[in-house]
């Protein structure tokens, strides 16, 4: 339970984190979403072996975090608490795959640990940029930029109401778990029995509220059609901020700056 | 304007389970009235409030608003000119902006974008929460939630504003700034509410509804004094109006 | 469990989300259909109620540890499976970006493994026929817990699938197999109970509220086949030209990028098509011994594969990577130190 009330008070820093104004702030929803797909794809792209191509990739969510002044702890903590899934599957890799892939000094490395590590790599990449999307754009951002790329309008509306009760019903939620809790002894008051009450009065009221919704909605004209005023335009800013970063990414994809990088270095060395 | 008018007539309506819930309410209130209609709970409050902005259509009686009868055919031209202010804001600001919320209306009725900024901006000075324009509704207090609920109805320029207890959940000063917001407004207003000081401030005339009937409808002054009427509909004299218990004077 | 980003490979992702996009296309459009508005806000706030639920626990007898409702199964029957499906995609998206779970190319693969095989196989396959047109108490539970079941079942052997086709994890898929379903077993059966009693205590206090998703069900029975057929299709056709993109080279966006722009190694050709015949052979033979990289008998695969990604295996060229690795990581955090000085003057 601890657990997901504190993933919602998140939801809400995260959004608040998504009314600042900076550069990226202020850049049209479509530009980041499409850029950040670019992204995502480009590193999962590559060979499961692959490192060190993948560690420039590094260098969009690092400009983005210092350009759009989002606090680093916050985010770092957020990947940690949902690493597991990806560490559960990963670390299963160097079990099954042991053909030594090359040495550092006299410790031979497996396919299995690089795999794993690269695993753990795409891992950080993909989900800090899916965290920094949303702190820079907002929900509904990302909604509108959705709507706009094509998504069915019926859909998004619904996200958008989802985004919005989500408050709502969890505080209910809450509270119901409080009161139970209270009058809650030995383990018993707990058992399924009561639960399926608990959840079944809240979707009665969930229910109840849906209807007095639509008709608040209904009492303003509302005839299945929503309307919202946009105020974001595709410029020349956007323009560059999606091409520009979309070469970069395509470069990197192609060219292990690492590799060329360290080449270099150490011929210069010898 | 004489035709700012709301008219029920023998109105009566019993839920599918066949509990009686209005049984012949009858009232005429006409334009500038600012009205009470005050009852215990399950009086049939919320069920009145239901059929004034056509959410119920009448079965049995009639209600005119303005021009129109309430049927089927009227309930958007009824819905324009009456605004309906819910009991939770929540229901009620559904939008994920203040901005958003209070331009759904508008945008609804088809005006074009200049027009409805102007609305929106009018609407949200007139309760002094201009500056919430865009903060999402889950992030404003209770006092600020209820401004912006009735600033969305506002920018619809309603004739008639219906309330559904407009001053639950707000601390006192929210409360006593929402009642000079609310005295400021030229509207027909109907007000339905426990809360009977409310009503000494806002309304001159008040209607008891107990079990489904009219059980008064009067000057406010007149039906708060009557204390026998108040307590056979299971409601008591407003504070204001009670003796001072430290004093003992009236 | 869900699907992430960091296990899939372009191609799989890449179907997943136009199997799952075609599919909201569709059903955006039945929900229309039904003209019905006041369904839009049914749809949102029963997506919320989701997940205000998972808030309330239970513990489960026995064993101390505690459980809570799933989506999908309650959903559709709740709204039919169009809005059903609608609604826990909007789930789905909403734990992709605000809590992370899975991240956004792995949107696809949850979305489908956790939407349609509860709202499109488990409710009008198994929960519909099993409680028949006059629903009883023990009817309701029954088809609760087995579609319950049955759906998470299919979620999880999507699961299996989606990141075995990757083959970023080593994973054999046997192993998998046999570590996920036991696992989705257990806590199928539990989501079945909650699902079951939530639906009787709904079917006892409003029974009329489980009947207007019946009253959509004429509605669903009749195309229910299209949007299975229409299903196949799309997954059939972007899957098999997506992989065959992916494994003509195995890195698909370069195959495609070269394919564009026209340029260098024709012969890349030849071997693409090896490859890609070489993939569909593997994906015939892998169900009855699919082993990535058993170390026995197919460490040779996996070093011609290493050799491939890794284009020279020997020391000094992994030890420039390292180096530039670190180098490059230690540019980017340089960078983002710099900008934020610049800033500071700017905020300050």
């Amino acid at each position: 339970m601890s657990r997901i009330e504190t993933a919602f008070f998140e939801i809400g820093s995260l959004d608040t984190l998504a009314g600042g104004d900076t550069f990226v702030h202020r850049l049209d929803p479509r530009a980041k979403v499409v850029t950040t797909l670019i992204f995502i794809c480009c590193v999962v792209s590559f060979q499961k072996y692959q490192l060190s191509a993948l560690l420039p990739f590094f260098i969009f969510p690092a400009v983005l975090l210092t350009t759009a002044q989002l606090p680093v702890g916050f985010l770092l903590k957020k990947l940690l608490f949902v690493a597991p899934f990806a560490f559960f599957i990963g670390v299963f890799n160097p079990f099954f795959d042991q053909t030594i892939l090359f040495h550092v000094g006299p410790v031979g490395i497996s396919g299995g640990w690089v795999s794993f590590a690269s695993i753990m790599l795409r891992f950080c990449l993909t989900i800090s940029m899916a965290l920094i999307l949303i702190a820079t754009t907002s929900f509904n951002g990302v909604c509108m930029a959705l709507e706009k790329i094509g998504a069915p309008r019926v859909f998004t509306v619904q996200l958008l109401l989802l985004h919005r009760y989500l408050f709502v019903l969890v505080g209910e939620a809450s509270r119901l778990v409080k009161a139970r809790a209270l009058r809650s002894f030995n383990g018993r008051g707990t058992g399924m029995t009561v639960f399926g009450h608990i959840v079944g009065q809240l979707l009665l009221r969930t229910l109840d509220r849906a209807q007095r919704i639509h008709l608040a909605m209904q009492c303003r004209g509302f005839t299945g059609e929503i309307h919202q005023m946009r105020l974001f335009r595709f410029g020349w800013h956007e323009f560059f901020f999606t091409l520009a970063w979309s070469a970069v990414f395509l470069i990197l994809r192609f060219y292990n700056l690492s590799q060329l990088l360290g080449g270099f270095l150490l011929e210069f060395a010898q | 304007m004489s035709h700012h008018i709301v008219a029920v007539k023998d109105l009566e309506y019993t839920y599918p389970d066949g509990t009686p819930a209005i049984q012949g309410v009858s009232f005429r209130i006409t334009h500038g009235e600012s009205v009470a209609i005050v009852g215990a709970n399950g009086a049939g409050k919320s069920t009145l409030l239901m059929h004034l902005n056509g959410y119920l259509t009448p079965r049995e009686g009639s209600v005119q608003v303005g021009d129109f009868p309430l049927t089927k055919a009227t309930v958007s031209d009824v819905r324009r000119s009456v605004g309906m202010v819910f009991q939770d804001p929540d229901d009620q600001l559904f939008m994920p902006t203040v901005f958003d919320d209070v331009a759904f209306g508008p945008l609804n009725l088809g005006l074009p974008a200049e027009d409805v900024k102007v609305r929106v901006s009018d609407a949200l000075s007139r309760m002094d929460v201009l500056h919430l324009k865009d903060r999402p509704p889950y992030k404003l207090s209770g006092g600020e939630k209820r401004a912006v609920a009735i600033a969305a109805v506002l920018s619809m320029s309603p004739d008639v504003l219906v309330m559904d207890e407009p001053t639950t959940g707000l601390d006192p000063r929210a409360r006593r700034q929402l009642i000079a917001q609310l005295d400021s407004f030229q509207h027909t207003k109907i007000i339905a509410t426990h809360d009977l000081d409310l009503v000494l401030d806002l309304c001159q005339r008040t209607i008891v509804i107990h079990a489904g009937k009219v059980m008064a409808d009067g000057p406010t002054l007149e039906i708060f004094n009557d204390g026998k009427l108040l307590e056979r509909c299971h409601l008591e004299k407003p504070l204001r109006l009670q003796g001072c218990p430290v004093c003992g004077r009236d | 469990m869900h699907m992430a980003d960091a296990l899939l490979t372009p191609a799989v992702g890449g179907t997943m989300w136009a199997a799952t996009a075609g599919t909201i296309a569709y059903c955006s459009r039945k929900v229309k259909l039904e003209m019905d508005d006041s369904k839009v806000p049914l749809m949102g706030v029963l997506a919320a109620f989701i997940f205000a639920a998972q808030m309330i626990n239970f513990t489960i007898p026995g064993t101390g540890s505690s459980g809570h409702l799933g989506g999908g199964m309650i959903l559709a029957i709740l709204l039919g499976p169009y809005a059903a499906f609608l609604a826990m995609a909007s789930v789905l998206t909403v734990q992709a970006l605000f809590f992370a779970d899975g991240g956004l190319l792995a949107l696809g693969c949850n979305i489908f493994n956790l939407g349609i095989f509860p709202c499109f196989i488990a409710y009008p396959l198994i929960y519909r026929p099993l409680v028949g047109e006059s629903p009883s108490q023990r009817r309701i539970f029954l088809a609760a817990i087995v579609s319950a079941v049955f759906g998470l079942q299919l979620g999880a052997f999507g699961v299996v699938l989606e990141t075995v086709l990757s083959g970023v994890s080593s994973l054999p898929f046997n192993t998998f197999v046999s570590l996920m379903q036991p696992i989705h077993l257990a806590i199928g059966i539990v989501e079945g109970l909650v699902t079951a009693a939530v639906v009787l205590f709904v079917w006892k206090a409003r029974p009329e509220i489980l009947k207007y998703a019946d009253s959509a069900r004429s509605l669903c029975g009749l195309s229910l086949k299209k949007v299975l057929v229409g299903l196949a299709i799309v997954t059939v056709v972007t899957g098999g030209s997506l992989s065959w993109f992916a494994s003509a080279n195995p890195d698909g966006l370069e195959w495609a990028i070269l394919g564009v722009t026209g340029s260098e190694e024709v012969e890349e050709g030849e071997s693409g098509l090896h490859a890609a015949l070489a993939w569909l052979q593997e994906c015939f033979a892998f169900l009855p011994d699919y082993g990535f990289a058993q170390p026995e008998t197919s460490s040779e695969k996996v070093a011609e594969e290493a050799a491939e990604a890794w284009p020279a295996v020997d020391a000094g060229t992994s030890v420039s990577g390292l180096i530039g690795g670190i180098m490059t990581l230690a540019l980017a955090a340089l960078i983002g130190l710099l900008l934020k000085r610049r800033q500071r003057p700017q905020v300050g």
